[in-house]
């Protein structure tokens, strides 16, 4: 195998249970967003964009959507002769067989997959987040300081600091201070979890934190808050573009109405950095004599009859007459039957939402705003005709005609 | 037998001389038709989806974009090791310039790519017809019925303006052919050859080898015509949507067909679909003041204005107060804002500018070139 200069390395193992429902049948990168994509088509696409031509894709949670997914990597133009995409689950070996135990685990474990390529750097990217990022940028930024890891980093409000993981930087990006959600932040640099590093000081960390048996074996908890103490080289790299942890209903609600939003920098019509994704196989979407569509996004396979507002329609979705669909995103292959109204709502794969049935509220029709709140109509379910889910609802079961769903 | 022991031949240049315009630098196959497929996408995959793998592709003429567009054949999964697609570019040889003058002609060049693949039956099909056809079960029935040679017909109301690219049958009660006129004077409803036919492997080489020899170039002239008698061809009704363009009012006319959800529904079953070129394209987006009525639109499409009975292909923009109706706008062409449509074909990348209105009539739509600005 010949020598590369860098692959990349994707922690795709989440099981994104803040996602609920979404989420019980696949692991987290594998959600489908904005239409046509799954979440993992953007690191995979800020790679091959990037100049990567190795990623290994560490699965353990609900992994079969995902290699189906990834398949042979053609997609994103991954099948290569040498190196291109390759799914890592945990696997057996003659002593110490074990699941990933923390992300530094997952990584450390497949020490000999990365040796095959003997790279000077390694990327560590995580499948959980929508942005667009040139890593190579990033790499020439590690390269010039001579770090010995970089991490990428994002200004978030201050207010909202305490939530993420904190870099204290000197003003030339030197960190000399990393604290995990501080109650009183010094600054505003948060860790979108994105690291570079080299590969021979990395591997010597993670040896070292494997002996540690109190470890959790986690970047963020360990290997980087190590690295610190050693006064091992390292930078913070900012970026300021778009960028969304998809880690919760309301956050993946937000991050497709922000495709929406022409003030949202997250531009997914740039043909120098295309994102990349397993295509449907279906016709253009048909718009019916009576339909309306406004400020939506719509792709194909789609037939629309109804009406449809500030909505993401998936792939081979089915508007029927007079149905309503605003501000809602609704996932591949779902019908919602004649007269419905869904508002506020993710409808998932494959669900159908009966005759004049009801989901989700606009906020400001719900007087008691501790109980609004996206509706969530879970795969494969069907919402029987007339019946209503209110706000703030997660549906995982069939749903009777004409039945008000409660938890 | 299996299917797989079928092989494929299309043709992708036939009939691109009643295209004009459309097919001034591309191939009838490259036909850009639907909003995201091309005219071959329909031939192609009707034989992948009957489990004909080993498909080749004659080309003689501009098919640059023909070759673009199929590239190695990953998306109809014909990128194989064993069989796949293959294309078949003019040979020229000691005796033979490489630019055939018939299908029979075309064939002779490729003889060596006939006799080395394995198949009991060849599929050999024109790229003119939009259909979703199972070609499984034209060769069960050529198999059945003991024919040499079965072709595809459909009974349609001919018309005048068809008649100057038109083959007709007619047929015994035993359907087999017993007459075959070609471009005749000749109205009503009559049964139309599709170009598309299921012939042994063995035959079509002995017909081809016997045809050089003779000098014979035409398919339908000297075989059909000529050897009705001596070879038993018989013929087979497809009596579900099938049309044929042959002229830009064809092609027209088939396009907005499209807007009729049993036609869609016939030419794309979720089980038999129609494969193309992926793109990458991001989907739809639809701007605030959009309005979009009873139209197909593909990936990449940007609306901020009005659509009305129309079809546009891939990365098509219409800008704010434009208005578009009953035109067919190909694939990165811009509508800028309060420019105005109604009946025109506007080819690949064509611009028309801010307030520009462009008409042309339903039996005469105007068709503006590939790339030009208005």
């Amino acid at each position: 195998m010949r020598k590369k200069e860098w692959i990349a390395m994707l922690l795709a193992g989440g099981q994104g249970s803040r996602l609920y429902t979404l989420t019980r049948n696949l692991a987290k990168p594998a959600v489908p967003y904005g239409g046509k994509y799954r979440i993992i088509d953007f690191p995979l696409s800020n790679c091959v964009n990037s100049g990567i031509d190795t990623v290994g894709v560490l699965t353990q949670y609900q992994p079969l959507v995902l290699n189906e997914y990834i398949g042979t990597g053609q997609p994103w133009d991954l099948d290569r002769q040498e190196g291109g995409v390759f799914v890592l689950p945990p696997y057996q070996k003659s002593s110490g067989s074990d699941w990933y135990k923390g992300t530094a685990n997952a990584i450390y474990q497949n020490t000999p997959f990365i040796e095959r390529y003997d790279p000077e750097y390694v990327l560590i990217l995580s499948g959980d987040h929508v942005y667009k990022m040139d890593y190579s940028r990033m790499l020439s930024y590690h390269k010039e300081r001579g770090a010995d890891c970089t991490i990428a980093v994002l200004e978030v409000p201050m207010e909202e600091a305490s939530r993420f993981g904190i870099m204290n930087c000197e003003p030339d990006g030197k960190v000399y201070e990393f604290e995990e959600k501080p109650k009183q932040p010094k600054s505003n640099l948060a860790s979108m979890g994105i690291y570079i590093f080299s590969w021979k000081k990395l591997r010597e960390y993670m040896e070292e934190d494997a002996k540690d048996p109190n470890s959790a074996n986690d970047f963020g908890k360990n290997i980087i808050p190590n690295m610190l103490s050693a006064g091992e080289k390292m930078y913070a790299y900012s970026f300021d573009g778009y960028w969304k942890d998809v880690g919760t209903i309301d956050s993946l609600w937000e991050a497709n109405m922000d495709l929406l939003n022409p003030y949202v920098p997250l531009s997914l019509y740039d043909p120098s950095w295309k994102i990349y994704s397993r295509n449907p196989v279906m016709p253009p979407h048909y718009v019916g004599k009576d339909a309306s569509v406004q400020n939506s996004m719509i792709t194909e396979g789609c037939i629309i009859h109804g009406c449809v507002d500030f909505s993401v329609l998936f792939a081979g979705v089915t508007i029927e007459e007079g149905a309503e669909v605003r501000d809602s995103i609704v996932m591949p292959g779902s019908v919602i039957r004649k007269g419905a109204v869904v508002e506020y709502s993710i409808v998932a794969e494959d669900a159908v939402i009966g005759e004049g049935a009801v989901v989700g509220s606009r906020p400001e029709e719900t007087s008691d705003k501790s109980k609004w709140g996206i509706a969530v109509v879970g795969n494969g379910v069907t919402v029987g005709a007339g019946a209503v889910v209110p706000p703030k609802s997660m549906v995982e079961c069939d749903i009777p005609e004409k039945e008000v769903f409660s938890i | 037998m299996t299917d797989s022991s079928a092989l494929g031949i299309i043709f992708s240049n036939m009939h691109d001389d009643y295209l004009g315009e459309l097919t001034s630098h591309r191939t009838m196959a490259s036909i850009p038709f639907g909003g995201r497929y091309r005219l071959v996408d329909f031939a192609l995959s009707n034989m992948v989806n009957s489990g004909i793998s080993n498909v080749g592709v004659i080309t003689k003429s501009n098919y640059q974009s023909l070759m673009d567009h199929l590239g190695s054949g990953r998306e109809w999964d014909l990128a194989r090791k064993r069989g796949g697609l293959v294309l078949l570019p003019p040979y020229a040889s000691a005796d033979s310039s490489g630019v055939y003058r018939g299908r029979l002609d075309a064939l002779a060049n490729v003889i060596g790519y006939i006799q080395r693949t394995r198949a009991k039956y060849v599929v050999i099909s024109d790229c003119d017809v939009v259909a979703n056809i199972d070609l499984k079960k034209i060769i069960r029935s050529h198999e059945r019925s003991g024919a040499q040679i079965t072709l595809l017909y459909s009974q349609q109301n001919v018309t005048e303006d068809m008649r100057r690219d038109i083959t007709l049958l007619e047929m015994d009660t035993d359907s087999r052919v017993r007459e075959v006129l070609i471009n005749p004077f000749a109205t009503g409803v009559r049964n139309v050859y599709m170009d598309i036919a299921v012939i042994e492997k063995d035959l079509l080489e002995k017909i081809i080898l016997d045809g050089r020899s003779r000098n014979q170039l035409s398919f339908r002239k000297d075989v059909l015509v000529a050897q009705k008698d001596k070879i038993i061809i018989k013929a087979y009704e497809f009596d579900k949507y099938i049309v044929r363009i042959n002229s830009i009012a064809s092609y027209y006319e088939a396009s907005m067909q499209l807007l009729n959800p049993e036609v869609r529904s016939e030419l794309f079953p979720p089980d038999r679909p129609v494969k193309t070129k992926v793109r990458d394209e991001v989907p739809v987006k639809y701007g605030l003041a959009a309005s979009v009525s009873n139209s197909l639109l593909a990936d990449g499409c940007i609306i901020e204005g009005e659509v009305e009975n129309s079809i546009l292909f891939r990365g098509v923009k219409v800008g704010r107060g434009a208005k578009v109706k009953n035109s067919i706008v190909m694939q990165g062409s811009i509508v800028g804002d309060s420019a105005g449509l109604d009946y025109v074909i506007a080819d690949r990348d064509v611009t028309i500018r801010d307030t520009r209105r462009l008409m042309g009539y339903v039996s005469y739509p105007l068709f503006i070139t590939k790339g030009s600005v208005v």
